[in-house]
C-alpha cells in the first residue's frame, strides 16, 4: 500500500473519533489525560466490538475509495501534499499559527473543489434522469466519491484545528455544526450512491459502511436496562452537537431540520431524485439484515455520572435522552414559569408540563418547594433534615392568619438563615472537589441530588439508609440543594481544574 | 395517717404561746419532702400546710402536681406552688388561650406535664406560648381538642423535648400537621392517634422515619394501610402498637411484610376483621417478644390461627374477646409450649366445656381468665378450672348460665388467691358466698343479678373479706339491710358500691356505709326506702363521696339535697332522677364547687327559673343531661352561654317507665338475648 494512503487512512480513523465518539480535542484536557482517554475508549469500544472497529470500517471504505484515486491522477497529488500535513498538525496539541494557516488554505482549496462538483452535479441532475448512459452513471458516481472524499478530508482538517483554540467555544461549536452537516452530507450522498448501485450490480458497493454509520447515530436500539458493562456500544455527542437547535441539514441549500423525516421532506423540492420511494424511507430500515448492537449513549460531562468514565455509569438510552439530560443537568435554566416566576426549567417541554399544573401544587414545604401531590410531599420531608410541611393559611379570623403567616414567614427565614450558614461547608466542599479532580469524583455525591433528577420525584427512590448512616455529613448537601439554582459551584469546579 | 395525727398535735401545741424549739427544724427539706409524699390524703396535706409559715413554705415547694377544678383561679394557684410539674386540666371546663399565657408565664421550664384532655377553648396561640416558654414539657395531652388544626400540631412540633404525646379524637388534624410533629418532636416516645381521622398513611409512615425513639404507637381507627406499616414495623423501639379498627390492613398487605418488629411486646389488632391467621404468621414472625397480643373481634380462632401463633415464645396474654372460637382452635392453644398468664375469651362463641377444659389444663400459671358470657360452658369447665389454675387472682364469668349453683363452692375452695371476681347474672347462691368468703385476698366481688343470694350468704363475705373496695349488688334483690351493715364494718376500704334495685335496702345501710369513710361511688338507684335522713349519714361520714346516684329513690327530697350541699364538698356527678327534689334542692347543689355532672329526669318540682338559677351558679359543670321539654323553656342565651363556658347539654326525650318486677325483669332481659 501506498504510504500516503496509509497516513490517509490514519487521519481518517481519527476523523472518525473525531466525529461520533469522544470528541477529545475539544475536551480541553491535558495531553496526557487525551491520551489515557483516546487509549481507554479505544479499549472499550473498539476490542469491546471488533466488528465495527473504525480502522476496519474505513479501511472497508479505502477500496473503492483507492481505486476512484487511482483513476483520477489530477487530485492524487493534492492528495498526498495534504494529508500528511493535515495529520502532523492532528497530533500537534500546541499552537502552532503556521501549521493552522496551512491548514486553512487546505480546506479553502478543499471548499473551492466542493463547491465545483456540487455545481457539476447540479448541472448533470437533468441529463441523468433523462439518459441511462453506463458512462454518465460511473461519471456520476465517481463525482460522488469525489465529493465524499472532499467531505472527510475537510472534516479531518477542520478537527486538526480545534486543540490549538483553546477555550474558544464559539468556534467549538461552529465545527460542531460543521460536522453535523458533514455527517447529513455524507448521508445523502451515500442515498444517491446507493440509488445508483442499485442500477449497477456488479460494482462494489461502499454504502455497507455508511449505513452502519447512520444507524450509530440514530438508532436507538432495544429497550434493556442494566446492561452489563461491555455488552453494548458507548457513543458520546458533542456538547455542541447535543445543544444545536437542528442536527440534519439540507446540503443543497443547507437548512436545518430537527428531524431526518423533516430533511427528507425538504429534500423533495431539490429534484426528483430525491421522490423515490428509497430516498423517502427511513435509512436504517434498508440495513435490518446487519447485526444489531445496542447502542448507549455517554455524556459528555466528565464527573457526571452518565459519564462514561464514572465509577457507576449508567448509560443514557437514546439520543433524546442525551438531549434531555444534557440541557435538564449541564445548563442554565432559562424558561422561566410565567405564572409562578419562580419555576425555571431548561427544557421547553419541561416547562409546559409544569405550566399545565403550575398553581395547583398545594403542597407546600418550609423550604418554600411545591409539590403536586402530597405522597412526593411527604417523601421530600422524609428525605431532607429539618423540612417539615408548610400549613396553608387556616380560616380561623384575621387576626390568627396573620399570626400563621408571619409565623410560616418566620420558619422559612430561619432556614434561609440556616442555609447561608451552610454556604461556608459547601465552599469547603468544593474546595474539596478541586482538590481530589477526577481522581475521587466527588460529583458521585452530587449526583443523586442535583444531576440525575432534576423533578424532585426521583428522591424519593434512594435507599433511605444512606442518609440515615450519615446524617451529619450529608446535612449540608441537604439543605443546600433547597435551592434550585444549578450554578452552586458545582459546574465551576471541574473547569477549575484544567 | 400517723402522719396526720402529729400534724394535728402539733397545730394544737402551736396555739400554747410556747414557740419552743421544733423537731422539724433539724429535718432537712428533702426528709420532710420525703415525709410528705407519705400524705396520699390532699385533706392531710392541706392541714400539714396550715400549721405554719415554714410548713407552709414546705407544703408549697413540695407539691409537684396540680388538678385544678377552675382555670379562673390558675395564676394565684401556681404562684402558690412554683414546682408544679405537672398540670393537670382535664376538670377544668374552660381553658382558653389566656388560661395556657397564665401557665406559660408562671411555669415557664418547671413544667413537664400538661393535660389538656377535655378542654375544647384553648387553640394555636396559646399552645404556641406554652410550647416556646415551657420547653421542658415532655408530656401533652391533647385529646378531644376535636377543633384543633394542623397549626396547632404545628406549633407543638416546636417542643422538641416532647415525649408523650395524646392527640386521641383530634379529628381536625391531618397528615401535614402530624408530618411537622414527626420533624419538630424527635424525641417522641409515645404516641396516640386513636380517632384521628384525618391522618393516614403518610403522617404515620413520616412519624415512623423521623422518630425513630417510638416505643408505643396508638393508631386505632385510622385509615391506615399496609404502607406505613411497613415503615411503622422497622421502628427499632417500638413495644407497644395499638391497631385497634385499622380496616385498612388486611392478609394480603401483611403477607407482603418480611420483617416484623423484634422488640414489639404488646400487639393489639381488635376488629382487625380482614386479618387471618395467614397475615397473623407473617407479622408474628420475627415478633418473638410478643407478650401480649390482642386479636378481639377479629377473625375465627381455629386450629390454624392458633398454630400460626404457635412460634411466640414469649407471649403471656392473649384476648380473643367475641371472636368466634372452634373447640379444635382452643386444644390447640393449650398445646402451645408457652405458659399463658392471661387468657380472655369473653363473648366469645363456640365456647366449649371440652375447649376450655382442654385450653385450662395445660395452662396451669392462669392469672387472670375472662369468660364473660360463655354461655355453653357447664360445672365440667368450673371443676378444670379451679382443679389446675390454682393461682388464678381475676375470674370474669358473667351470664355463664348453665353453670350450677354448687359449681361456684369450688371457686372459693380452690382459687385462695382470687383478688376480682365477676359472677354477675348467675346462679350463685348463699354455699357459693360461704365458699368464696374464704378468699380473703378479694377486693372487687361482683354480684349483680343474682336472685339466689341473700342476706345469709353476704353477711359471710362482709366478715371475711376485709379488702375489699368493690362490691356490686346490682338488682340481687334478696339481700337486705343485715348483709349491706356486715359489709359496712367488715371492709373498712369500700370505695365503691352498688346496691341498684335492691328493694329491701333501708337508711339503716346507708348508715353503716357511712362508716367507710373512702366511699367515692354510691349507686342506690331504686332503692325506694332510703329517705332523706340515711343521705345526710352518708353525706356527714363519706366526705370522698364522688359518685352519687339516687334516681327513683321517691323518697329523697330537698333536705336531703341541702345536707348534701353542706357536706358532701368533693361531690362530682350526681343523678336525681324521679325523685321529690324541687328547685330549692337544686339551687342548694349549685355550692358544691366541685360538681360537674347534673342528670335530672322527670322532676315534677323542677321549674325553668329553678334551673336557670342553679346552672348560672353552678361554676364547674361540664354536662348537665335534662329533659328535652325545657330546651325550649330554657332562655336560649343562658343555654348558649352556659355552653361558652364548657357546660354540655344533653336532651333526652324518654317517656316515663313504670318499675318492673326484678323476676320478671329479668325475664326480659333474656327474651331480648
Amino acid at each position: 500500500m501506498d504510504p500516503d494512503e496509509r497516513l490517509c487512512a490514519e487521519t481518517w480513523a481519527k476523523s472518525s473519533s473525531d466525529r461520533e465518539p469522544l470528541n477529545t480535542d475539544s475536551n480541553n484536557r491535558s495531553i496526557t489525560d487525551f491520551d489515557r482517554q483516546q487509549q481507554k475508549w479505544e479499549e472499550s469500544s473498539f476490542n469491546g466490538c471488533g466488528a465495527r472497529d473504525p480502522d476496519q470500517q474505513f479501511s472497508g471504505f479505502e477500496g473503492p475509495f483507492t481505486s476512484d484515486v487511482d483513476s483520477q491522477r489530477k487530485k492524487k497529488d493534492l492528495h498526498g501534499k495534504q494529508i500528511p500535513e493535515a495529520h502532523e498538525s492532528g497530533n500537534m496539541q500546541n499552537w502552532d499559527p503556521s501549521a493552522m494557516l496551512n491548514n486553512l488554505s487546505f480546506l479553502e482549496k478543499k471548499i473551492h473543489q466542493l463547491q465545483d462538483l456540487v455545481q457539476l452535479v447540479v448541472g448533470r441532475r437533468g441529463q441523468a434522469m433523462n439518459q441511462a448512459d453506463e458512462i454518465l452513471v460511473q461519471q456520476q458516481q465517481l463525482i460522488t466519491a469525489d465529493l465524499t472524499s472532499i467531505i472527510v478530508q475537510l472534516i479531518s482538517t477542520a478537527g486538526s484545528l480545534l486543540p490549538s483554540l483553546k477555550n474558544s467555544e464559539s468556534l467549538a461549536s461552529q465545527l460542531g455544526q460543521f460536522g453535523g452537516i458533514t455527517s447529513q452530507s455524507v448521508r445523502v450522498t451515500d442515498n444517491v450512491v446507493h440509488n445508483n448501485a442499485n442500477k449497477m450490480e456488479d460494482h462494489p458497493d461502499p454504502t455497507g459502511v455508511f449505513e452502519d454509520h447512520d444507524m450509530k447515530s440514530d438508532d436507538d436500539a432495544e429497550e434493556g436496562e442494566n446492561l452489563p458493562p461491555g455488552s453494548y456500544e458507548i457513543l458520546q455527542l458533542e456538547k455542541e452537537e447535543i445543544l444545536a437547535p437542528h442536527t440534519h441539514f439540507c446540503t443543497i441549500c443547507g437548512k436545518g431540520f430537527k428531524r431526518d423525516a423533516n430533511l427528507r421532506m425538504h429534500m423533495r423540492g431539490h429534484g426528483d431524485e430525491y421522490k423515490t420511494p428509497a430516498a423517502l424511507a427511513k435509512p436504517h430500515k434498508e440495513s435490518s439484515s446487519d447485526p444489531i448492537f445496542i447502542k448507549r449513549y455517554s455524556c459528555p460531562y466528565v464527573g457526571c455520572k452518565r459519564n462514561k468514565d464514572h465509577k457507576k455509569f449508567q448509560p443514557l438510552k437514546t439520543i433524546l435522552c442525551v438531549k434531555n439530560h444534557y440541557k435538564r443537568t449541564h445548563c442554565d435554566k432559562n424558561y422561566t414559569c410565567s405564572r409562578c416566576h419562580t419555576k425555571k426549567f431548561s427544557v421547553i417541554a419541561d416547562l409546559k408540563t409544569h405550566e399545565k399544573h403550575c398553581g395547583r401544587d398545594k403542597w407546600l414545604c418550609s423550604c418554600g418547594t411545591t409539590f403536586s401531590r402530597k405522597d412526593k410531599l411527604f417523601g421530600h420531608i422524609a428525605l431532607f433534615q429539618g423540612h417539615t410541611p408548610a400549613i396553608p393559611h387556616e380560616g380561623a379570623g384575621p387576626s390568627d392568619q396573620g399570626q400563621s403567616r408571619s409565623e410560616t414567614a418566620n420558619k422559612i427565614e430561619q432556614l434561609d438563615f440556616n442555609y447561608k450558614l451552610d454556604e461556608p461547608g459547601r465552599s469547603v466542599c468544593q474546595g474539596l472537589m478541586e482538590l481530589e479532580g477526577s481522581g475521587e469524583d466527588p460529583s458521585s455525591y452530587f449526583s443523586p441530588l442535583g444531576f440525575d433528577t432534576s423533578s424532585m420525584a426521583g428522591f424519593q427512590e434512594f435507599p433511605r439508609p444512606l442518609f440515615e448512616d450519615t446524617e451529619s455529613s450529608f446535612s449540608f448537601f441537604l439543605s443546600g440543594s433547597g435551592d434550585y439554582s444549578p450554578k452552586n459551584g458545582r459546574y465551576a469546579a471541574p473547569n477549575d481544574l484544567e | 395517717m400517723k402522719n396526720a395525727s402529729i400534724f394535728a398535735t402539733m397545730k394544737k401545741q402551736k396555739s400554747i404561746p410556747e414557740p419552743t424549739f421544733s423537731g422539724f427544724d433539724l429535718l432537712s427539706e428533702e426528709i420532710v419532702f420525703t415525709l410528705l409524699d407519705f400524705l396520699e390524703n390532699p385533706v392531710d396535706k392541706k392541714s400539714f400546710s396550715l400549721v405554719c409559715r415554714s410548713f407552709y413554705d414546705i407544703e408549697s415547694r413540695h407539691r409537684k402536681l396540680l388538678k385544678p377544678l377552675r382555670s379562673e383561679l390558675l395564676s394565684k394557684v401556681l404562684l402558690r406552688y412554683p414546682h408544679v410539674s405537672n398540670l393537670d386540666l382535664s376538670l377544668c371546663p374552660r381553658v382558653t388561650d389566656a388560661t395556657l399565657n397564665v401557665v406559660s408565664s408562671c411555669c415557664k421550664e418547671t413544667l413537664r406535664s400538661i393535660i389538656l384532655s377535655r378542654s375544647k377553648f384553648f387553640g394555636h396561640v396559646g399552645l404556641s406560648n406554652l410550647v416556646v416558654s415551657c420547653w421542658n414539657l415532655v408530656e401533652i395531652d391533647l385529646s378531644n381538642a376535636t377543633e384543633l388544626k394542623d397549626l396547632a400540631a404545628a406549633t407543638i412540633a416546636e417542643a422538641k423535648n416532647l415525649e408523650k404525646l395524646w392527640l386521641v379524637r383530634c379529628k381536625s388534624i391531618t397528615d401535614i400537621g402530624i408530618g411537622c410533629i414527626a420533624v419538630g418532636c424527635r424525641k417522641l416516645k409515645f404516641l396516640s392517634l386513636k380517632w384521628c381521622l384525618g391522618v393516614g398513611d403518610l403522617g404515620v409512615g413520616l412519624i415512623a422515619v423521623k422518630c425513630q425513639d417510638i416505643r408505643s404507637l396508638d393508631l386505632s381507627f385510622l385509615p391506615i394501610t399496609n404502607k406505613c406499616l411497613t415503615q411503622v414495623l422497622e421502628l427499632k423501639r417500638l413495644e407497644d402498637l395499638v391497631l385497634e379498627g385499622c380496616f385498612g390492613i388486611d392478609d394480603d398487605s401483611l403477607a407482603a411484610l418480611n420483617q416484623g418488629c423484634k422488640s414489639l411486646e404488646t400487639l393489639d389488632m381488635t376488629s382487625c376483621q380482614k386479618v387471618s391467621h395467614v397475615g397473623l404468621s407473617s407479622l408474628t414472625t420475627a415478633t418473638a417478644s410478643l407478650r401480649q397480643l390482642i386479636l378481639s373481634y377479629g377473625s375465627r380462632v381455629d386450629l390454624a390461627l392458633a398454630d400460626s401463633l404457635q412460634k411466640l415464645s414469649m407471649l403471656q396474654s392473649i384476648k380473643l374477646d367475641g371472636c368466634k372460637v372452634t373447640c379444635s382452635g382452643l386444644k390447640a392453644i393449650g398445646n402451645w409450649c408457652v405458659s399463658l398468664s392471661e387468657i380472655s375469651l369473653s363473648k366469645c362463641l363456640g365456647v366449649t366445656d371440652e375447649g376450655l377444659s382442654s385450653l385450662v389444663t395445660k395452662h396451669k400459671d392462669l392469672r387472670k381468665l375472662d369468660i364473660t358470657c360463655c354461655r355453653k360452658i357447664t360445672s365440667t369447665s368450673v371443676a378444670h378450672i379451679t382443679n389446675s389454675c390454682t393461682s388464678l387472682v381475676s375470674l370474669k364469668m358473667e351470664s355463664c348460665a348453665l353453670i350450677p349453683a354448687e359449681a361456684f363452692v369450688l371457686i372459693g375452695q380452690r382459687c385462695q388467691f382470687l383478688e376480682e371476681l365477676d359472677v354477675t347474672d348467675n346462679e350463685i347462691n348463699d354455699e357459693g358466698l360461704k365458699s368464696i368468703s374464704t378468699c380473703s385476698r378479694l377486693r372487687s366481688l361482683k354480684l349483680g343479678i343474682c336472685l339466689n343470694i341473700t342476706d345469709e350468704g353476704l353477711i359471710h363475705i362482709g366478715m371475711s373479706c376485709s379488702k375489699l373496695k368493690e362490691v356490686d349488688l346490682y338488682r340481687s334483690d334478696g339481700i337486705g339491710d343485715s348483709s349491706i351493715s356486715a359489709i359496712a364494718s367488715g371492709c373498712r376500704d369500700l370505695e365503691m358500691i352498688n346496691i341498684a334495685y335492691c328493694k329491701s335496702i333501708t337508711d339503716r345501710s346507708l348508715m353503716s356505709l357511712s362508716k367507710c369513710s373512702k366511699l367515692n361511688t354510691l349507686e342506690s338507684r331504686g332503692c325506694i326506702l332510703i329517705t332523706p335522713v340515711g343521705l345526710e349519714a352518708i353525706a356527714m361520714g363519706c366526705k370522698q363521696l364522688s359518685k352519687l346516684d339516687i334516681k327513683k329513690c321517691h323518697n329523697i327530697d330537698d333536705t336531703g339535697m341541702i345536707s348534701l350541699a353542706r357536706f358532701s364538698q368533693n361531690l362530682k356527678q350526681i343523678n336525681f332522677s324521679y325523685t321529690s327534689v324541687t328547685d330549692v334542692g337544686l339551687v342548694s347543689l349549685a355550692s358544691i364547687s366541685c360538681l360537674q355532672s347534673i342528670t335530672v329526669l322527670h322532676q315534677r318540682g323542677l321549674t325553668p327559673r329553678g334551673l336557670v338559677a342553679a346552672f348560672l351558679a353552678c361554676g364547674g359543670l361540664t354536662k348537665v343531661k335534662l329533659q328535652a321539654s325545657f330546651r325550649t323553656s330554657l332562655p336560649e342565651l343562658l343555654v348558649k352561654h352556659l355552653e361558652a363556658r364548657g357546660c354540655t347539654f344533653l336532651w333526652r326525650d324518654k317517656v316515663f317507665q313504670e318499675e318492673l318486677d326484678p323476676k320478671c325483669w329479668k325475664l326480659h332481659f333474656n327474651e331480648i338475648e
